[in-house]
């Protein structure tokens, strides 16, 4: 469903993702660890088509209507409309616009872009209040300003949120678990598992074991220096958490 | 994976239309203001008033305290009078120059009977003079009148003399004195007593002829217990040199009136290096004459090379309210100096300013507002908000509230924010399948959502899209 052949990029001519490999199934979670500053984050902007960095060699496919189609053409927007899904290490504060009107701007976008007949207002309210309730949250989120003055715990779940309404194909995760306490990370954690599907599929990107207790991965990937250096089940996370990096670098 | 640019959309009213005009020669002088008056046949009092602030006018030196930069104008070198050569008679479509009907049609103001906007009465004003007015007799039928000022003063003489100059004396300021020597045409609107005029009154101004300043005037009365809705929409041609526009609006609100006066300015604004476009040189004010009366301004300046505009409220009557709304985007090397005066005098009054400025490229936007509440005015309050956005990283925004309160029982408020649209904003919208276009409108509508709300729905959505139009070419 996703794959990535061979991926060059980088940020102001400095490459930092240097020969990436990757196969990604429907209904897989996969973990990418790795030390600071090995490109995790970078990975992620590129999937998701930040303008600023510059993909110099390889190929980023998905499976769009049944065909493997290079998504480096793509515009960020038509990538997400294909169901491609970042959630933010840090979430943006957009003031102005209500969380409603966000999600209802961002599902009929999607919507349009498959050719199925867009919400209106009333329905889409409805539609969205039974996935807050699915998610266990509180509804007076849809009032707000998309996160303006949201904790690190409720913009990461606003996040998880929007993953509920776009119910995208391919999620990726960066840092999901960052700033968080037990309780937000355990609440974030099962709303991403109630997500989980035969259909869709996870990259949780993280430093730390930890949230791989609550999100269990089917593959977990060492990332340093641009590429993955070894993958394996679950247990190699546990491996990273008792030995650290420099054991598996060196 | 670069995305295509955006188009550059150009100036969509930037079109000249090419038709025979008389026009007075370049120059100001007593004889000239003779020739206007002639021309119009005007009442003595009239010419008297334009003598005596032409005379005071000479005495004047261009006001300089304002944020803006442009070069010195030379007054002697500009037209004061140019006017389509086939005047038609009042309300006689025939024979109005088919170029000219045209010229409205491609701006959206059909005037024809079969085409012309039902709900809404509209002056058509063209360089000095005023073209035609539609449902005029529509209006008649309730006692209002609504049509060009020099036709206005013939029927109406004892309220023009009674008002013209009342709000906005001619010695009020540098450009207020220049509008009452050589004010061309402008609108008259009379609202009867008891009267709620049925249907929103717009004049829609169209500065045509090169190298002539344009000086309308405006005056608005609304007898007691009236309620009138009046709306202001502007263009201009693309051109290389700046034109002068330099308009007075005065507005009256007699004992529980209430005047709602909305503005969409969308003036030629000059080309990315600044060159061209419209120097706005206006003095707007409102009395609240009588108790609880009510004025509310809404303006959305998006047009203009230099803009130097502060739409004002004098709150004499007891319980009387004024309101200023404002969403002001600048773009390219745009300035604009704009804001407004709260003057309470009268008991209990109340005033609301809410002010928007977006800032983009190498413009500057500066809001600059006075509140002040006199001795006499008793439990006066006022809340001012004035939030700033900036779009990019070379544009400015600059506030300057003067606040002065001479009564211990007032309450002033006053908010200010400073936001940013950000690319990584735009990445946020994009993130979430949403395009480019769609955010910007979002966040425009998100930030400018309480001045929207105060315009008429089908004036609302022009202005939207005016806004989004002029921001896609700046963000990105």
């Amino acid at each position: 469903m996703f794959e990535i052949k061979n991926l060059h990029a980088g940020i102001a001519s400095k490459e930092v993702i240097k020969g990436l490999n990757l196969t990604v199934n429907p209904g897989e979670v996969h973990a990418i660890m790795g030390p600071n500053g090995s490109g995790k984050s970078t990975f992620s902007k590129v999937v998701a088509g930040h303008s600023d960095y510059e993909v110099s060699e390889g190929e980023v496919l998905l499976d769009i209507h049944f065909k493997m189609k290079n998504i480096l053409l793509l515009t960020p927007d038509e990538r997400a409309r294909n169901g491609i899904f970042l959630a933010f290490q840090y979430p943006t504060e957009v003031p102005g616009v209500n969380n409603l009107e966000f999600l209802r701007a961002s599902f009929n976008a999607t919507m349009r872009e498959q050719g199925i007949q867009e919400m209106d207002a009333s329905s889409f309210e409805a539609f969205v209040l039974k996935k807050i309730e699915f998610l266990g949250m509180k509804p007076d989120f849809l009032a707000r300003q998309v996160n303006v003055d949201f904790s690190g715990g409720e913009k990461k779940r606003n996040e998880v949120l929007q993953m509920a309404v776009l119910s995208p194909r391919l999620c990726i995760l960066d840092e999901i678990d960052s700033g968080l306490d037990v309780d937000s990370l355990k609440a974030v954690a099962d709303g991403v598992n109630r997500l989980r599907s035969k259909e869709n599929a996870f990259i949780l990107i993280t430093h730390y074991q930890r949230l791989l207790d609550y999100i269990v991965p089917d593959k977990v990937h060492i990332f340093n220096d641009g590429r993955i250096i070894k993958s394996g089940g679950k247990e190699l996370a546990k491996e990273v958490e008792t030995l650290g990096y420099d054991h598996l670098i060196h | 994976m670069s995305e295509a640019p955006l188009t550059n959309r150009e100036y969509k009213y930037g079109f000249y239309t090419d038709i025979e005009t008389e026009e007075f020669p370049k120059g100001l002088s007593e004889s000239i203001i003779r020739k206007i008056s002639a021309i119009k046949e005007e009442p003595d009092f009239i010419l008297d008033f334009r003598l005596k602030a032409f005379r005071h006018w000479i005495t004047l030196e261009e006001p300089k305290w304002a944020n803006v930069r442009y070069p010195k104008i030379d007054f002697q070198d500009l037209k004061y009078y140019s006017a389509p050569k086939k005047k038609p008679q009042l309300s006689s479509l025939e024979e109005v120059d088919p170029d000219i009907l045209e010229t409205f049609e491609r701006l959206g103001i059909p005037l024809s009977e079969q085409k012309r906007l039902s709900g809404v009465a509209v002056d058509a004003v063209f360089d000095s003079v005023s073209i035609m007015t539609t449902h005029k007799a529509d209006l008649a039928k309730f006692g209002i009148y609504f049509g060009s000022l020099s036709e206005g003063v013939k029927e109406y003489p004892d309220v023009v003399k009674k008002y013209l100059g009342s709000v906005v004396p001619y010695k009020d300021n540098f450009y207020a004195a220049l509008n009452s020597a050589v004010f061309s045409d402008g609108s008259l609107v009379y609202i009867p007593k008891g009267v709620r005029c049925p249907m929103d009154l717009s004049t829609y101004f169209r500065i045509n002829a090169r190298e002539t300043g344009q000086f309308e005037r405006t005056l608005i009365i609304a007898e007691e217990g009236s309620y009138v809705s009046y709306l202001e929409g502007c263009t201009a041609p693309m051109r290389d040199e700046n034109q002068l526009h330099a308009a007075v609006v005065e507005l009256v609100a007699l004992k529980d009136a209430e005047i709602k006066y909305s503005t969409v300015q969308n003036w030629y604004a000059g080309d990315k290096e600044g060159k061209g476009g419209v120097y706005n040189f206006v003095t707007k004010r409102g009395l609240c004459k009588g108790d609880n009366s009510k004025i509310s301004w809404t303006q959305v300046e998006t047009g203009s090379s230099v803009t130097w505009k502060y739409p004002s409220v004098i709150l004499q009557g007891d319980h009387s309210i004024g309101e200023f709304y404002s969403v002001a985007l600048t773009n390219f090397k745009m300035q604009a100096d704009t804001g407004t005066k709260m003057i309470h005098l009268g008991k209990n009054t109340t005033s609301k300013i809410v002010s928007k400025g977006i800032t983009c490229d190498e413009s500057i936007g500066t809001y600059r507002g006075q509140v002040r509440i006199a001795a006499s005015a008793e439990n006066a309050r006022n809340y001012t908000c004035c939030d700033s956005m900036l779009v990019g990283d070379t544009s400015i925004a600059c506030t300057v509230p003067y606040i002065e309160v001479k009564n211990k029982s007032a309450v002033v408020e006053h908010e200010a924010s400073t936001s940013k649209i950000s690319s990584d904003q735009i990445f946020y919208f994009k993130s979430r399948g949403i395009g480019e276009e769609e955010a910007i409108s979002l966040l425009l509508n998100g930030f400018c959502r309480d001045v929207f709300n105060t315009l008429p729905a089908e004036f609302a959505v022009e202005a939207v899209k005016l806004l989004e139009l002029k921001l896609e070419n700046s963000v990105g």
